[in-house]
């Protein structure tokens, strides 16, 4: 695999004589990483997403990163308010959004100041000239124009008067000129979709899907129209550049594909899982980022069509109270949040664990601690997953390894929690949360099968691998006694003869009643342990990827695939041999986790965070393993781990 | 027993096997008998009726009924009973909570659940004092109350829970006491008659950290001067000689007597069916001894419910567009096949 951000232009491309006009050389080159960057309020996102969509539909492999400020709109024109999209497309398989940028469009001189250091030198920069008055270079903190001090020497300067030229080409549309001028990330995706050959079909239709539709929208439409063409065809008349850039489609996998990002995964995850299951989905949740929106996608008309029941809940404890009630009314039930709400949802998970119902708990995991760095990722809830509330209270904790993977893990969390009536965590982050990637969408009749059953008779007779102490019997419901796989019986009040009352307070096992005896609540103890470790008997042993007879593993969990991996090829190529393994269940960990460990001399485990799942490791197998950590709300860069590989080799 | 036969029960059905702990001379033990009376002819079966409670002697409450039951954590059981109702819309919910745990600790809960109109039947079993905690002061207690944490009394001005409940457009808000074990009965199968998020409120003797905290309510030598019993569409009297009404004096109700300050027709005729809050509003804030205080019904009036509107919801769209298939939401972004 060539690495992902391969110099546009440079080797190994490969010069096409002429351009469709016949004025420019097109190069093909592998793959390219761009990022829009430019004010809370010009649109970045929406130009970044356009330009992902087209790469897409054409065949390329994307991976994104989006990457926002928390504050909606800071004063224009700040470094705080500036927002960037990085798109990573290629014509081979890719793992992340890339490291370095190959091209920046930036609309001001604080996108400029905050985004130049990652662009690659030599890098296309595309400038809007017309926000680089004084008073945008003293809100920038510039103290001299980077344009005229030589500062950009170095990098593919492209000036484009995007302001003025955009206004020029809108000026007919009937819009107001503040209308117009939020029109210019349509320009500049122009210009970027003719910089890399892109046609502008998509996002034509697009446009037309979301402003054809009411007359008033018209002046929108027209306007967006007008400002995407009139960037293209800039780009094509101007010779902005002597060459433009090709990458072809990429090999993957036949299919049908679509665009999607981890939270979207994660909410039709589970609506597939509640219909595998007939079962309703309940789903409530505190707006908060970066989780908001999961309840926004689950709330959507499209969603009811589905039978989800949503509610918005006055907080966070309302929220996990409203899901594991709609358990115990034998439905579904799933919230979402962030760390700062898993901290207010500890006193109702451990209520979950001590019932021992069925409850989804997705954490999209951002910087913390407290309120932390809300649009920043980190992955550093584990421990908290694992040990953040009071008395002993084991939970299953699994992790996506990528936007696409959400929807997996999401099915398998309902899965989980149904057959072994137990809380689950989806240890999700705000990278894979946000980033988006091509999904090959399921074939339905494939999912796998969620067979739920329900006690419909009183169950205090006939053996089911539980033992039955004491004299109760004759008819009664148990609602305790356990199974093989020390699961408990799911009976959904309305089922007559089954009247039981579960609570917090600790229990006699198999009859559920209340008991403070010292012997039952320490086998009570030991069973809701045994309990989550028996979910081993059921996933997939831990895989190891590469070189199995390497002297190093690299192990990581969630969101840090794709650059770990990237990484750990990019070592391989170079002749050295290292494995690699990936967690996507951290509690219980796969069966073999531990065999597999062993066999290596050197473990290393790159996180982000301070070393939570090395901890766990050392911890619980006694092992070397050695962490790698980052701790700055930002994902990994391929080159980082790359590094910290090649050290240890 | 057929679907549509009413089920006919009978105590012992509604009694568990377990161990009644309440302290002796308790009154939650009179709610506990009048509410599994109030049970027998509802039409319900006992598997359909379910109690959800928070923590506090109130909240031992589901472990005694033999019906479902979940004993959640402090404060949260409208958020359970919330959940519990939108996966199940054919149950008879009853949440039980006392003062501590539904206005203190999850006061916010309360509010919320009664604004959204889930159809739940709220019990708040008021002691003025925290009972299994041995005897702090409580958001309800009075002002200068002494308990263990308010040696010297208690600061604060005590929160009026029915004024709470009104404020949060609750379309069901009653007022009952432990001892008037007909007037409970009575109006615990109101509760449970009603359609949406009904709130009651029951004066409950703590006979350990508390007694007689209501016994100008239930001393029968006083009682019938300290109370209004309020009927739909009668005029507000009262006293040992129902001699005494309420009259409104602009804004303000008075106390007058009737031949002697005025007629009958001159008092305040309650009105339960009203949409507009501001007579159960006042009659809430009348606090003995200036005023009798308030029993019976404030207001009962039907408006959807929460579940109601999100079924419409759900109906609507299905109609507009058909049931859900996972195959189109799968496809709802743009696609593309690789070959």
């Amino acid at each position: 695999m060539a690495s992902p951000s391969a110099p546009a232009g440079a080797a190994p491309a490969v010069s096409v004589p002429l351009s469709r006009n016949g004025k420019h050389t097109v190069e093909e080159v592998e793959s390219i990483t761009i990022r829009f960057a430019g004010d809370s309020g010009d649109g970045m996102q929406l130009a970044g997403t356009r330009f992902t969509d087209t790469a897409a539909i054409l065949g390329n492999d994307i991976a994104t990163f989006p990457d926002f400020p928390a504050e909606i709109r800071a004063p224009a024109g700040t470094l705080a308010g500036v927002s960037g999209f990085q798109v990573h497309f290629s014509s081979h398989d890719i793992h992340t959004p890339g490291d370095i940028l190959d091209a920046l469009v930036v609309m001001n001189p604080a996108a400029l100041k905050t985004n130049l250091r990652d662009l690659k030198k030599g890098g296309i920069l595309i400038v809007n000239v017309d926000a680089f008055g004084q008073n945008d270079l003293d809100k920038a903190k510039y103290k001299t124009n980077p344009l005229e001090d030589g500062s950009l020497a170095g990098y593919n300067v492209i000036r484009v008067a995007v302001s003025k030229l955009n206004k020029e080409s809108v000026k007919d549309c009937g819009l107001s000129p503040r209308e117009q001028d939020r029109c210019k990330n349509f320009f500049a995706l122009g210009l970027v979709y003719w910089l890399y050959e892109r046609p502008l079909d998509s996002t034509l239709k697009w446009l037309k899907e979301k402003f054809g539709r009411k007359a008033d929208h018209k002046p929108v439409l027209d306007a967006n129209t007008a400002a995407l063409k009139a960037g293209y065809n800039y780009g094509e008349t101007v010779e902005l550049l002597p060459v433009q850039y090709k990458v072809t489609k990429a090999k993957i996998a036949p299919g049908l594909y679509r665009k999607i990002t981890g939270n979207e995964a994660l909410a039709i995850g589970l609506v597939a899982a509640s219909h595998a299951a007939k079962k309703t989905l309940v789903y409530s949740g505190y707006p908060i980022t970066p989780a908001s929106s999961v309840l926004e996608d689950l709330s959507q008309p499209e969603m009811r069509r589905h039978g989800v029941r949503t509610l918005q809940a006055e907080d966070e404890i309302a929220a996990i109270g409203v899901a594991l009630g709609a358990s115990f009314g034998g439905a579904i039930g799933v919230t979402g949040t962030s760390g700062p709400g898993i901290c207010l949802k500890s006193e109702a998970i451990n209520l979950a664990v001590m019932t021992e119902l069925p409850l989804v708990i997705l954490d999209i995991q951002r910087g913390g601690p407290s309120t932390g760095l809300p649009t920043k990722t980190e992955q550093a809830d584990l421990l908290q997953a694992m040990f953040g509330r009071n008395g002993e209270s084991p939970v299953a904790i699994l992790a996506p390894q990528s936007p696409v993977d959400c929807f997996d893990i999401a099915y398998e969390a309902v899965q989980v929690a149904t057959r072994f009536m137990c809380p689950v965590f989806v240890l999700s982050d705000g990278y894979i949360a946000n980033g988006s990637e091509p999904w090959r969408i399921p074939d339905v009749s494939k999912l796998p099968k969620i067979e739920i059953t329900h006690a419909t008779k009183p169950n205090s007779e006939g053996t089911n691998g539980a033992t039955h102490e004491g004299g109760e019997g004759g008819g009664m419901f148990l609602p305790y006694k356990r199974d093989l796989y020390l699961s408990r019986p799911w009976a959904i009040p309305g089922t007559p003869g089954l009247e039981h009352r579960i609570g917090g307070i600790e229990k006699q096992d198999v009859t559920g009643n209340i008991n403070y005896e010292p012997a039952n609540h320490e086998h009570m103890t030991h069973t809701r342990w045994k309990k989550i470790e028996n979910i081993a008997l059921t996933i997939p042993e831990l895989e190891v990827l590469g070189d199995a007879d390497a002297e190093l593993l690299v192990i990581g969990w969630g969101g840090t695939y794709g650059s770990i991996t990237t990484a750990v090829d990019r070592v391989r190529k170079s002749g050295k041999k290292v494995a690699q393994a990936h967690l996507r269940y951290l509690n219980p960990m796969p069966k073999n986790t531990e065999a597999v460990l062993k066999r290596f001399k050197k473990i290393l485990v790159p996180e982000l965070n301070s070393g939570q799942l090395c901890w766990l490791l050392r911890a619980k197998y006694l092992v070397p393993a050695e962490g790698y950590n980052k701790v700055q709300g930002r994902p990994f860069l391929v080159s980082e781990i790359e590094t910290a590989i090649t050290n240890k080799l | 027993m057929s679907a549509t036969a009413l089920p006919t029960l009978t105590v012992k059905d509604l009694t568990t096997d377990q161990e009644v702990r309440w302290c002796p001379g308790c009154g939650d033990y009179s709610i506990l008998a009048q509410m599994k009376k109030a049970l027998l002819n509802v039409g319900v079966p006992r598997e359909k009726m379910v109690f959800v409670s928070g923590i506090g002697c109130s909240s031992r409450f589901p472990y005694y009924m033999n019906t479902y039951g979940f004993h959640t954590i402090h404060g949260r059981a409208p958020t359970v009973a919330t959940g519990l109702r939108l996966a199940n819309p054919d149950l008879q919910i009853w949440v039980v909570t006392g003062d501590g745990d539904g206005l203190s600790i999850g006061g916010n809960h309360l509010l919320h659940v009664l604004r959204r109109n889930i159809d739940l039947k709220i019990l708040l079993f008021n002691n003025e004092i925290y009972g299994l905690t041995k005897g702090q002061y409580s958001p309800t207690s009075r002002t200068g109350t002494p308990s263990k944490t308010s040696k010297t009394g208690s600061l604060e001005t005590p929160i009026r829970p029915l004024t709470i409940a009104i404020a949060s457009e609750a379309t069901f808000v009653a007022r009952t006491v432990d001892v008037d074990v007909k007037h409970l009965t009575e109006t615990l199968k109101r509760a449970a008659d009603h359609k949406g998020a009904a709130f009651v409120e029951i004066y409950q003797n703590c006979k350990i950290f508390n007694d007689e905290v209501w016994a100008y309510a239930t001393d029968k030598s006083v009682k019938a001067d300290n109370l209004l019993y309020v009927e739909h569409g009668k005029p507000m009297i009262f006293g040992k000689d129902r001699n005494k009404g309420i009259r409104l004096n602009g804004l303000k109700p008075e106390v007058v007597e009737i031949g002697k300050d005025c007629q009958i027709d001159d008092l305040m005729v309650h009105d339960e069916q009203s949409e507009d809050p501001t007579l159960a509003n006042l009659l809430s804030r009348m606090v003995a001894p200036q005023f009798p205080e308030v029993i019976g019904v404030f207001r009962s009036y039907r408006k959807p419910c929460y579940e109601e509107l999100l079924e419409k919801q759900i109906n609507d769209n299905i109609a507009k567009k058909g049931k859900g298939v996972v195959e189109d939401l799968f496809k709802a972004e743009d696609v593309w096949t690789v070959e």
